[in-house]
């Protein structure tokens, strides 16, 4: 292992771990412009620049950018209230629990083409695996264990309730989760993210076959299982990151806030941040499995002795699409009702669950028909 | 790997095996497990079996677990944490372990691959275990793996049936 | 109670899907916002330190509760202390004082002499304005009650008159006149 190979990955590690905390960070203020804008009400836009501090004239309000900090700094002055029926150590745990698996998926996602600095090339993921896909499934759900522990550890009844609501719903929409990517999977015959997104950069987008190989009848035919495995992914992650059609476990009109009642301060705060970090991640699969990760559309930028320039680049249409994909999630959010609770498992168990079952069959079929 | 991160991955496993058997308390039994489930992982990964490694993880910890976990949610633990010693179960249970070593002893001693590195076995790492898995399942192994799945298919029936309730013609009203 | 058997709606296949009611309501949220982005949403929200609403508060707004003086200058109060017995989270603490025999107003006989309204308690219900049978207490429109101590929301006799002022007609039982 040379030292290059170290370094650089210890980059990579922190400038993503950074890049990722500060998109949960201006999530949590983007969520609350969102739906103002959408509700047309105004939002936070307060919190900036206090320049009155350092003797001008007025502040400089910054469109309530700096919130965040506030907020953050809120958390980490409250009070850290334990109450006496918890059990501590599940209750310490539990927090920690939800937030590290979100971090640890986001290893394997590329989020942009590979970097030549001098005579090395850095390639702009921390691990490339050849077992991407899995490596996600596998880490996002032990993601279930923290709010199961909180709800438990809680020892009271709107938390528990929370965390039994959450663990069936999370194992229920796994299922969902991992057969609709089996078509994938199937059309790329690949494991690899990396080699996916380099795919999926020469030949079209899976959504977007517009270039290269993409522009066959197969592609086009395969659309059809291809969409079919777009929804069924993406409601399931809607489910599994417990965003709004599917937030019951911490439903405020039935649960008072769910698994994280009895939580405050900096303990709450890493629930809170652990859902948006299970939100950008689950946005970077999707981009990276179905919008070209980092490529651009109909091939632009797309050949290959690159420059850190152009390396860049790619990492930026990279966040550009993610951070779409967030406001696309917040704008669900902000427009459909939650879904009761066995209305949520009839669509998990007997509609997703069958239609991504048939779409394995058809895909295959096309792929027979096309391949033979 | 590192020699240092395979002893610190099976000390885990290990410690964390024994926690499972020594712990009153289900819930942190069944996260002991986890817990061993997870440096068992990592040390398929540190012999280049990522799949394997992956797999484990999903399937074991991500999702018999939090079933285990769910069921014993359910229980009443102060039950379980009351229960009294029980001499014969001690001993019937120190019987079978030393059975099962002896046994695994055998069989690990006749195991003569263990004596080699794994760097000098004629293994083609370059190729996906992911491929190479697949091949031999739907080929060497297709007839096992479609007894499994008509096992499962069973249990499944199995459960639907158990579980369903009888058709009552009409339910009892109550009183308004 | 006749009842009135409803009979639920049939929806049609594309109905059941769920998908084009969802497209609906994004595209609804979604006008919405593009509408609050364009800048052509009715502002109707009101940026509080800067835009108040002083102006449109009502003659019966309940704000903070003040004592005022007559037109001769007087303390209306006379310390009878039914506010302070009156008020329900007991924020009004008065301590009586006598008038002395060569004042004008000695017929009074009682004025306060030390009246204080904790802000902390105070509910703003009004029943101290209800109850007082001098008219000497009022609940006026100031709202914006802060301090950085608990002992500066404690509003003393002074501070009271200075919010309150000047209150003319009303009883006049004590005037020289009669």
């Amino acid at each position: 292992m040379d030292w290059f190979f170290t370094l650089s990955t210890a980059v990579k590690v922190v400038l993503s771990i950074v890049t990722l905390l500060t998109i949960v960070a201006l999530a949590s203020y983007a969520e609350r412009r969102v739906s103002a804008i959408i509700q047309d009400r105004v939002g936070p836009n307060r919190v900036g620049v206090p320049l009155t501090l350092f003797g001008a004239k007025k502040d400089w309000a910054f469109f309530g950018l700096l919130q965040p900090l506030a907020d953050g700094l809120k958390f980490i002055l409250k009070e850290d209230f334990v109450p006496a029926h918890v059990k501590k150590f599940y209750f310490w745990l539990a927090p920690a629990l939800t937030m590290i698996p979100a971090l640890l998926t986001f290893a394997v996602i590329p989020f942009g083409s590979t970097m030549v600095v001098g005579e090395h090339t850095v390639p702009m993921v921390i691990a490339n695996l050849n077992v991407g896909p899995l490596f996600i499934l596998a880490i996002s759900s032990l993601s279930v264990y923290g709010i199961v522990l909180a709800g438990w550890s809680s020892n009271s009844k709107y938390p528990f309730l929370g965390g039994v609501r959450s663990s069936s719903q999370m194992i229920s929409y796994e299922i969902s989760l991992g057969l609709s990517l089996v078509p994938v999977l199937m059309v790329f015959g690949e494991l690899n993210l990396s080699k996916i997104v380099d795919y999926q950069n020469h030949n079209g987008w899976l959504l977007l076959p517009a270039w290269g190989e993409g522009l066959s009848v197969e592609r086009w035919v395969l659309m059809i299982p291809m969409l079919i495995s777009f929804l069924i992914f993406t409601i399931s992650v809607f489910a599994e990151t417990n965003r709004m059609p599917f937030d019951l476990p911490e439903c405020e009109t039935e649960l008072v806030a769910g698994y994280h009642t009895e939580y405050s301060s900096m303990k709450f705060a890493l629930f809170f941040m652990g859902e948006y970090a299970a939100m950008v991640v689950g946005s970077g699969i999707i981009v990276t499995l179905y919008l070209g990760g980092w490529s651009l559309p109909f091939g632009l930028l797309q050949n290959d002795e690159g420059s850190i320039w152009k390396s860049l680049a790619h990492v930026g249409c990279f966040l550009t699409k993610v951070v779409a994909w967030i406001i696309f999630f917040m704008w669900v959010r902000w427009t459909l009702p939650r879904f009761r609770y066995d209305q949520l498992m009839r669509l998990g168990w007997v509609w997703l669950f069958e239609i991504a079952l048939a779409n394995v069959f058809l895909t295959a079929v096309i792929i027979m028909i096309f391949r033979k | 790997m590192p020699e240092p991160l395979f002893y610190f991955f099976s000390l885990l496993t290990l410690i964390f095996g024994v926690g499972v058997v020594i712990n009153r308390n289900p819930v942190a039994s069944a996260l002991c497990l986890v817990a061993s489930f997870i440096g068992l992982a990592a040390i398929y990964v540190s012999l280049n079996a990522y799949f394997l490694g992956t797999i484990q993880v999903l399937v074991y910890a991500g999702a018999v677990m939090v079933l285990f976990l769910f069921i014993i949610m359910l229980m009443d633990i102060r039950a379980e944490e009351r229960r009294k010693f029980n001499l014969v179960a001690v001993g019937g249970g120190m019987v079978l372990v030393i059975g099962f070593l002896a046994m695994f002893s055998s069989v690990v001693s006749g195991f003569k691959g263990g004596e080699q590195r794994l760097s000098q076995l004629p293994l083609d790492t370059t190729k996906s275990d992911v491929v190479e898995i697949g091949k031999t399942l739907f080929t060497d192994y297709t007839f096992h793996l479609q007894i499994v799945g008509v096992l499962l298919l069973v249990a499944t029936v199995g459960v639907v049936v158990l579980s369903r309730r009888e058709d009552r013609p009409s339910a009892p009203h109550e009183a308004p | 109670m006749a009842t009135i058997t409803v009979k639920r709606p049939k929806l049609s296949f594309v109905e059941k899907l769920y998908l084009p009611a969802i497209f609906k309501g994004l595209k609804i949220t979604a006008g919405h916002a593009i509408r609050a982005l364009k800048g052509s949403t009715p502002d109707k929200t009101m940026q509080y330190p800067e835009q108040k609403w002083d102006h449109e508060l009502p003659e019966h707004y309940r704000g903070a509760p003040a004592l005022v003086t007559d037109e001769h200058g007087r303390e209306r109060c006379v310390s009878c202390q039914l506010c302070e017995f009156i008020c329900p989270p007991r924020a009004i603490t008065i301590i009586p004082g006598e008038i002395p025999a060569n004042d004008q107003w000695a017929k009074v006989e009682k004025a306060p002499r030390e009246f204080k309204i904790d802000m902390i308690r105070c509910i703003y219900c009004g029943m101290c304005e209800e109850v007082c049978p001098e008219q000497a207490i009022f609940l006026r429109k100031d709202y914006a009650i802060t301090g950085t101590t608990r002992a500066e929301m404690v509003h003393d006799k002074t501070r009271l008159y200075e919010i309150g002022g000047v209150r003319e007609g009303l009883v006049n039982k004590w005037n020289e006149l009669k």
